[in-house]
C-alpha cells in the first residue's frame, strides 16, 4: 500500500450525528466532572510553597508521616507530601505560602532528620496567593483579547457560515480540553494557559485549510450541494490534514515521553488541544458550515443569494 | 543550460547554509571581527542551568527613588555572592525581580536577600566604630577642590551618636583607612585626612559622579528604604537544570529525525527538499536567538520544538497541492507552480492565527509563558520564510536539473 497516495472517501457530513455523538460525550462526562470535583489547580493560581528533596531512599508511609509531622511542628498544618521520582526516592511537599523563616525553619528540620545536603533539595517554588490571584485575572484577560482578535480575524476572512462554523469547532477544542484536565485531574497550571491560546490559533488554522478548499470548490462545483462540496473538500485536504497534525503529534509525543517535567507539562495539554483541534476541523466545522448553509434554505449554490463566497 | 543552472543554485544554497551554520555554531576570527558562536549569546534559563528566581514587593507606598535605591543595595548584596549573571530588574511600579544563576543553597540566598541591609564603618583595628542606624544622610555632590576643579564626592552626616563615635575613630586613625562595609562586603574604604568632628563627613576620589551616586545609595540605602516581601520564588538545584536540558536536547533530537523521515516517506524528493529547509530553518531560529539574546528555558525549548513540528505544515500544504496537479496531469514545473501559488494563502493565513495567539500570550502571558510565546513566534514567521522561499527555490533548482521525469519521485 502506498501510504501517500491514499484516495479519502468518507462520507464525513452524512455521519455528522455519530461526530456530534463522540464530541458531545466526551464533552458532557467532563463538565459533569468538572462541577462535581472542580480543577485540580496548581500552584501558579493558588499561590502555595512546594519543595522535592532527594531523599537518597524510599519514601515509605512511615517517612512520609514523619515529615507531616516536622510540618506540624513549625506550624504547617495544612501539607501534602508524596513520594516521587525514580524508586520513589524523591519526595515532593506542597504547603500554603510560607514565608522566609518558615520556609528555612522547615528545610533545615528535614535536612538534619535525614542527613540531606543542599543539593538535595532538588528544587522549590514559593507563589504567593495574591500572585496566584493576579495570575488567575491576567489569564481570563488574555484569553479573552485573545478569543476578540480572533473573532476579528475571523470577521475579516470569512462570510458568517464559516466564522460561526470556526468559532464554534474552537468552542467545541477548548471545552475538550477543558473536559481531559477535568476528568484525569491534570494540574492545571500556566502551561495549560499556553496550551490553550496555542490551541487557539492552531485549532482555527486547521480549520482555514478545509474551508480555504471549501471556498475554491464552490465555484468549481457550481451544480453540487453545500454537503457533496464539503465531502469533496474535506477528503481532498484529508492527507493532508493527517500529515500536519501528525508531525506535531509526534514532536509532542516524543517531547512528553522523553523530556523533562516542565516539557511535560507543555506537551500534554497541547496533544489533546491540538488532536482536537485537527478533529474538529474535519468533523465538526465543516458539518456545522453545511448546517448552517443548509438552515438558508438554499441547498444548491447556485441558488445562492448574498452569500457569495470570498475571494480567497 | 538550464539544467546545470538548477545543479549550480541547489548546490550554492547548501554551501552557503553550510557556511552560515559553521561561522553560527563555531565563531569565526577575522582581524577585528569577531562573531560569537550562537550557543554563547544565546542565555540559559534558571530552569536550565540551576538557580534562584525571586520576586520582591515593597511593600506599602513607594517613591521610584526607593525603588531605585532598594535595587542598588540588592545588587550590592548579589554581586558580594560572587556569582555571575544575576539579573535584578524592576518589575512593574514595586516589585524587583531577581534572577541568580548556578547557586548551590538557593533557600540561603533568599533569606540573605531579604535581610536588613547591615552597614558598618570599620576601623584599621577591625572594631565597629558606627553602623547603619548611625547614619542620618549621604548625599553625592560636587566639591571643588584646592585646585579649583569640581570634584564627585559623597557627604556623610551622621546622628549625634554617630558623630561623637566618628569624631573619637577619626582621631585615632588619621592617615589610615576606615572601611564602609555592607553586608561583609567593603564598599569604600577611604584614608582618614584629619580628625572628623562635626557629624558631617566627605568622602572624595570619586572616579565619576555615577559612583559617587552609587556610593551614596548604599551607605543611605544602609537599611533598605522599602519593605520587601518575597512574594514568588522558585529554585532549581544544580542537578536538575543540566539534566532537564538533556532530556529536551533528547526529546528535541528523536522527534527531529521522526520528523525528517516522515517527510521523506510521505513526499519522496519534496520531502527531503522539506528536511533541507527545516535544517535551514533551525539555523535562522538559532540566529535570531542569539541576535535578541533570547534568554532559553524550558518553556522557550517547549515553543521551539512545537514550532519544528508545526514548521513542516506549510510544506505539506504546498506539497499536497502539488501532487493534486501532478495528477491531474500538469507537468512537473507547472505543477510546482501551481501548488506554491494555490497553497500561499491557506499557509499565510493558518499561520497568522498562530501568531495572533502568540503574541497574546507574549506580551499578556505570566513569565513563564512568555519565553514559550517567543520561541513559537520566531518558529512561526521564520517557518513562513523557509517554506514559501528555501523550500520554493530549492524544489525549482531540482526541477530545473531534470533529472527525472518520473512523477513519482514528487510523491505523486
Amino acid at each position: 500500500m502506498r501510504l501517500n497516495n491514499i484516495k479519502w472517501n468518507i462520507d464525513v457530513i452524512g455521519k455528522t450525528k455519530v461526530w456530534f455523538t463522540i464530541s458531545g460525550i466526551i464533552i458532557l462526562a467532563g463538565l459533569i466532572a468538572l462541577f462535581t470535583m472542580g480543577f485540580n489547580w496548581g500552584l501558579d493560581f493558588t499561590g502555595g510553597t512546594v519543595a522535592e528533596f532527594n531523599m537518597h531512599r524510599t519514601v515509605t508511609t512511615t517517612i512520609n508521616n514523619e515529615i507531616t509531622n516536622i510540618l506540624k511542628n513549625n506550624g504547617v498544618k495544612e501539607s501534602q507530601v508524596k513520594a516521587i521520582g525514580p524508586n520513589n526516592t524523591h519526595v515532593s511537599i506542597t504547603t500554603p505560602s510560607l514565608d522566609d523563616k518558615t520556609r528555612t525553619a522547615v528545610i533545615n528540620a528535614l535536612k538534619s532528620k535525614y542527613k540531606l545536603s543542599d543539593k538535595d533539595l532538588v528544587s522549590s517554588q514559593n507563589v504567593s496567593a495574591s500572585i496566584g490571584k493576579e495570575m488567575q485575572f491576567g489569564t481570563l484577560l488574555a484569553c479573552a483579547v485573545a478569543a476578540l482578535l480572533m473573532l476579528i480575524y475571523i470577521g475579516f476572512r470569512f462570510n458568517f457560515e464559516m466564522g460561526a462554523a470556526a468559532v464554534l469547532a474552537l468552542i467545541h477544542d477548548i471545552l475538550i480540553m477543558i473536559s481531559a484536565y477535568a476528568l484525569l485531574r491534570i494540574v492545571v497550571d500556566t502551561p495549560f494557559v499556553a496550551a490553550i491560546l496555542t490551541v487557539f490559533g492552531y485549532s482555527i488554522n486547521d480549520t482555514i485549510v478545509i474551508f480555504d478548499r471549501i471556498r475554491d470548490n464552490i465555484k468549481l462545483m457550481r451544480k453540487s450541494s453545500y454537503k457533496e462540496i464539503a465531502n469533496v473538500s474535506v477528503n481532498e485536504t484529508m492527507t493532508r490534514s493527517i500529515n500536519t497534525v501528525m508531525t506535531v503529534l509526534l514532536m509532542l509525543i516524543l517531547m512528553y515521553f522523553f523530556g523533562p517535567a516542565s516539557i511535560k507539562s507543555f506537551a500534554l495539554p497541547l496533544l489533546v488541544g491540538i488532536t482536537s483541534g485537527a478533529y474538529s476541523s474535519i468533523f465538526i466545522a465543516s458539518p456545522l458550515w453545511v448546517i448552517f448553509k443548509d438552515r438558508e434554505g438554499k441547498n444548491r449554490v447556485g441558488n445562492k443569494v448574498g452569500n457569495k463566497p470570498q475571494k480567497a | 543550460m538550464m539544467r546545470s543552472r538548477g545543479l549550480a543554485k541547489f548546490l550554492s544554497v547548501i554551501v552557503l547554509a553550510a557556511i552560515i551554520a559553521y561561522i553560527a555554531f563555531f565563531g569565526i576570527n577575522a582581524g577585528n571581527y569577531s562573531i560569537k558562536p550562537v550557543q554563547e549569546s544565546i542565555r540559559l534559563g534558571l530552569d536550565l542551568q540551576g538557580g534562584v528566581y525571586v520576586l520582591e514587593q515593597a511593600e506599602g507606598k513607594v517613591t521610584q527613588d526607593a525603588m531605585t535605591r532598594a535595587i542598588s543595595i540588592i545588587r550590592n548584596r548579589v554581586d558580594s555572592l560572587g556569582v555571575s549573571q544575576p539579573l535584578i530588574v524592576q518589575q512593574g511600579p514595586n516589585r524587583i525581580r531577581i534572577e541568580i544563576p548556578g547557586v548551590n543553597d538557593p533557600d540561603q540566598v533568599i533569606s540573605f536577600l531579604g535581610q536588613t541591609a547591615q552597614l558598618k564603618f570599620v576601623g584599621p583595628d577591625g572594631k565597629v566604630i558606627l553602623t547603619g542606624a548611625d547614619v542620618k544622610n549621604s548625599k553625592a555632590v560636587y566639591q571643588t577642590d584646592q585646585t579649583g576643579v569640581q570634584q564627585p564626592v559623597v557627604t556623610l552626616e551622621l546622628n549625634s551618636k554617630g558623630a561623637k563615635a566618628f569624631a573619637d575613630a577619626t582621631g585615632k586613625f588619621v592617615g589610615k583607612q576606615i572601611a564602609i562595609v555592607l553586608d561583609n562586603k567593603t564598599i569604600s574604604a577611604p584614608v582618614v585626612q584629619e580628625q572628623i568632628t562635626g557629624g558631617e563627613a566627605v568622602i572624595n576620589g570619586m572616579k565619576d559622579f555615577t559612583e559617587a551616586k552609587n556610593l551614596a545609595n548604599l551607605i543611605r540605602g544602609g537599611a533598605l528604604p522599602v519593605t520587601l516581601k518575597q512574594v514568588e520564588y522558585s529554585s532549581v538545584g544544580a542537578t536538575l537544570g543540566p539534566s532537564a536540558l538533556k532530556a529536551s536536547e533528547e526529546a528535541g533530537l528523536y522527534g527531529l529525525v521522526i520528523v525528517l523521515l516522515f517527510m521523506i516517506a510521505f513526499y519522496r524528493l519534496p520531502g527531503l527538499i522539506a528536511d533541507i529547509a527545516l535544517g535551514i530553518y533551525i539555523l535562522i531560529n538559532f540566529i535570531v536567538y542569539a541576535l535578541l539574546h533570547v534568554t532559553l528555558d524550558l518553556p522557550g525549548i517547549a515553543g521551539m520544538l512545537l514550532s519544528i513540528g508545526m514548521a513542516v505544515d506549510a510544506n505539506i500544504i504546498i506539497f499536497e497541492r502539488m501532487k493534486e496537479e501532478l495528477r491531474a496531469g500538469k507537468s512537473i514545473r507547472a505543477s510546482l507552480d501551481a501548488g506554491f501559488k494555490k497553497a500561499f494563502v491557506a499557509v499565510f493565513d493558518s499561520n497568522i492565527t498562530t501568531l495572533i495567539a502568540a503574541f497574546v500570550l507574549f506580551f499578556m502571558g505570566a513569565g513563564t509563558v512568555k519565553g514559550f510565546a517567543l520561541t513559537l513566534i520566531i518558529g512561526v514567521i521564520s517557518s513562513m520564510f523557509t517554506a514559501i522561499t528555501v523550500s520554493r527555490f530549492l524544489l525549482k533548482s531540482v526541477v530545473d536539473t531534470e533529472f527525472t521525469k518520473n512523477i513519482r519521485v514528487y510523491g505523486a
